[in-house]
């Protein structure tokens, strides 16, 4: 049996129940998931199995190339960062995965559903057909009857089976008032069956039973593509979210516990050590450090947190650890209530209808017009003929279905979602492509998405050697950001350094030494005695001299300068916002070529941006991926983050980019632009059908048989353009 | 004509067949791992017996 949607369906997972309460029974019982990002062949998979398997307390390992990722059970004291020390031992890369995100793809049951009443309706199209062709090709009288008896034992359970997706959203369709495209659909599948018993009991010559199996079967089809396309989305998202395990240390009478986020309360002690994202919002009891809040505010210098700061869920500590006493955790802290503004501006969004939906608005009505009048007007013709007008009628309605139309948006969308996610780009939402066709304008963030936000030193050239030779020495002793990446700038450039004792780090201010019997220090302006500037930059103070600065600029995004220029030649407005200091970003802005730019903009003003835009009646796409951008990413006409974003911002937007280099987002405009011509071609082909086939029908010449042709003719056509797209 | 009696039973026999292999597939979850499946055949691991 040929059933095209053997291929695999990530949301088929769907896990036993009984496995489902068993792990809610027993959480700790390990059942781990480790994401394999470099597994690509046979050897992967046994090198990785059997690496696994070997290790005490692992019961069974088994890869899934297909997600790349590994399902581990073991004994409870089998930990995740001992099973990823195992797999990097070997040279796999790997990282843990939080079990609990990932359940709601392994219990997704809706993909199996819909692929049960594919096969289902397969194999009655197949039967029928066999029986339907002796029809068509002479049988009659007592074997014609008998054919259509069994035509009807097999159609009948079904339609009535496989039918059901359509005829519960035409009932919540027509509940709500509206006439959906499922309308008709239901309305031509019950006709259709009802009129063929009518016809097979009176002995007449036409039954339908092909054509209503045969339309449920390519609808389910096109609803399986477009489902699969949004699971395909979101278990890559979840897969995103659920690679940011939820843990924190907890102080607890003096002992350091790790424990999940989800159970801090509030007054607990919270340790966040050096590199580590605060889990909650907080005051700082112990310790000084920088923090960096870029993700929240966009800009890209640290500032300083000692004892009495504020700190709050989201922003990641530098340099030392701090001791934080819990103000608000979980759903209270501030970065899930910027997460809740982000729903109300998500709303707007969903009021866009898509072209399919637009096509049904006038379809719909259309169809259930032309069948009801020539309903009538054949009353009229045969003086009152009931079965003649009616069988008519069904042939009008079975003919305009919309077999075509069913598949012509998802076809098109599979075969563009599949070509942009081999190119690294998510497709999150179902209409996303067509509003990215759509954009005029586009609006960029700067720390993060244009730049890496990973700064590098840009005047190394003007101090003098011995300095450098000074500075690469302290700074390589540090694990601060900005030493690090003088450090790095220092080796790369040829510099040796100078031989420092006494080395020294003082958390939250920088790094001290001795050379040659003076007191050397490199770090924050205040600490060295300079003068603060506006760029993000760290001072050196030889002795008694005068301090000499450092200066950072951000480093740009792999592809960042590439995608912009295919933006400007696509002719769109390219617009610079973001919340870091004008310098910086009119630095950038300048090198990029970019006109538009707007400096220390909080999150209200790029939302601003974007409203005032859009009043202008342009079409925005932003492009963020702070939680200051969410709310602008979830007001623009369509959105995209880099996976390297907060979860809220990714949450936000359409689009996710999945590899560090920004050059396919303007290719992901150019496919949009192309999938939206061939979903017109699709719906123009679909039309031109019935342009053909509905007058033919009208008349009374339609056939079961070329209503058969008709329908699989248009949704092979359909689906092979939609193939062209490149 | 007899032999329609024979032979439409058959025919619906054997697509339930067909589509009772579907569903246990189905069941069975063969359809999770495609990729994985189409490169564990390349595998000589189990070559001489089946996995315990």
């Amino acid at each position: 049996m040929d059933v095209p949607a053997a291929s695999a369906c990530p949301a088929c997972l769907a896990a036993p129940s009984a496995e489902r309460i068993a792990a809610a029974a027993a959480p700790r019982d390990a059942r781990l998931f480790l994401s394999l990002p470099t597994a690509h062949c046979a050897v992967c998979i046994s090198d990785v199995e059997r690496a696994l398997a070997a290790e005490p307390g692992v019961r069974t390992a088994r890869v899934n190339l297909t997600l790349k990722r590994v399902a581990v059970e073991a004994d409870p004291e089998v930990t995740a960062e001992r099973l990823v020390a195992v797999l990097d031992r070997i040279g796999y890369e790997a990282h843990e995965l939080d079990p609990g995100t990932l359940m709601v793809t392994e219990t997704d049951r809706r993909g199996r559903d819909l692929l049960m009443r594919i096969g289902v309706s397969g194999f009655a199209m197949m039967n029928v057909m066999l029986l339907s062709v002796a029809v068509w090709s002479g049988a009659e009288d007592a074997t014609r009857d008998l054919f259509h008896w069994i035509s009807a034992a097999i159609a009948l359970p079904t339609v009535v089976f496989a039918g059901q997706p359509f005829f519960s959203s035409a009932w919540t369709s027509l509940k709500a008032g509206r006439l959906g495209m499922d309308v008709p659909i239901s309305l031509a599948l019950i006709l259709a069956s009802a009129i063929s018993v009518y016809e097979t009991m009176h002995s007449g010559h036409h039954a339908y039973f092909d054509a209503a199996v045969m339309l449920s079967f390519f609808l389910l089809v096109g609803r399986y593509l477009d489902y699969r396309t949004r699971a395909v989305a979101r278990s890559a998202a979840e897969e995103l979210a659920a690679l940011e395990v939820p843990r924190a240390v907890v102080l607890r009478e003096g002992a350091e516990v790790t424990v999940p986020v989800a159970e801090i309360a509030v007054d607990d002690l919270v340790l966040v050590r050096p590199g580590a994202r605060m889990p909650v919002d907080g005051t700082v009891t112990h310790g000084s450090s920088e923090v960096d809040r870029s993700f929240l505010t966009g800009e890209s210098l640290p500032a300083w947190a000692g004892i009495g700061s504020v700190v709050l869920a989201g922003e990641v500590n530098l340099t030392g650890p701090l001791t934080v006493r819990v103000t608000a955790a979980g759903r209270d802290t501030s970065l899930h209530r910027m997460a809740d503004l982000v729903a109300m501006a998500e709303s707007a969004r969903n009021r866009y209808t898509s072209l399919a939906d637009r096509m049904a608005r006038f379809y719909s009505p259309g169809v259930h017009i032309l069948a009801f009048s020539s309903f009538l007007g054949w009353m009229q013709i045969t003086g009152g003929d009931l079965r003649i007008s009616l069988n008519i009628a069904a042939a009008v309605l079975i003919i305009t279905c919309p077999c075509a139309l069913g598949l012509a948006v998802p076809a098109v969308v599979t075969a563009a979602s599949g070509k942009l996610f081999r190119k690294g780009l998510l497709i999150k939402d179902s209409t996303a492509l067509e509003r990215l066709a759509e954009i005029d304008t586009v609006v960029f963030d700067k720390t993060g998405t244009l730049t890496m936000g990973a700064p590098e030193p840009v005047n190394l050239a003007d101090l003098p050697d011995a300095a450098l030779e000074v500075a690469a020495a302290l700074a390589g002793a540090s694990s601060h950001p900005l030493a690090r990446a003088l450090a790095d700038a220092a080796r790369v450039a040829g510099i040796r350094p100078a031989t420092v004792t006494d080395l020294r780090e003082v958390p939250g201010y920088g790094i001290e030494g001795q050379w040659r019997g003076q007191v050397v220090r490199l770090g924050r302006a205040i600490w060295v005695g300079a003068e603060a500037g506006s760029i993000t930059a760290t001072h050196l103070k030889i002795g008694s001299a005068a301090p000499l600065s450092v200066a950072f600029a951000d480093r740009l995004r792999p592809g960042a300068a590439e995608a912009v220029a295919a933006f400007q030649k696509q002719g769109k407005a390219v617009h610079l916002i973001s919340g870091d200091v004008a310098g910086a970003v009119g630095d950038l802005a300048g090198r990029l070529g970019i006109e538009h730019w707007q400096a220390e903009a909080l999150p209200a003003d790029k939302v601003a941006l974007i409203a005032e835009l859009a009043a202008q009646g342009r079409k925005v796409l932003m492009i963020g991926d702070g939680l200051n951008d969410t709310a602008a990413l979830a007001a623009a006409h369509a959105s995209i983050s880099p996976a390297s974003a907060l979860d809220a911002a990714r949450a936000a937007s359409d689009i996710v980019l999945l590899g560090t280099d920004l050059s396919p987002v303007a290719e992901a405009v150019r496919v949009a632009v192309k999938a939206r011509r061939r979903i017109k071609e699709n719906f123009a082909i679909s039309l031109l059908y019935n342009v053909v086939a509905v007058p033919i029908a009208i008349v009374g010449l339609a056939t079961p048989l070329a209503a058969a042709l008709a329908m699989s003719l248009s949704s092979i056509t359909v689906s092979v353009n939609a193939l062209r797209l490149k | 004509m007899e032999m329609l009696a024979y032979l439409i039973p058959i025919s619906l026999c054997l697509g339930g067949l067909g589509l009772a292999a579907f569903f246990w597939s189905l069941k069975d979850r063969q359809y999770d791992d495609p990729k994985g499946d189409a490169q564990r055949i390349l595998s000589t691991e189990w070559d001489d017996q089946p996995k315990p």
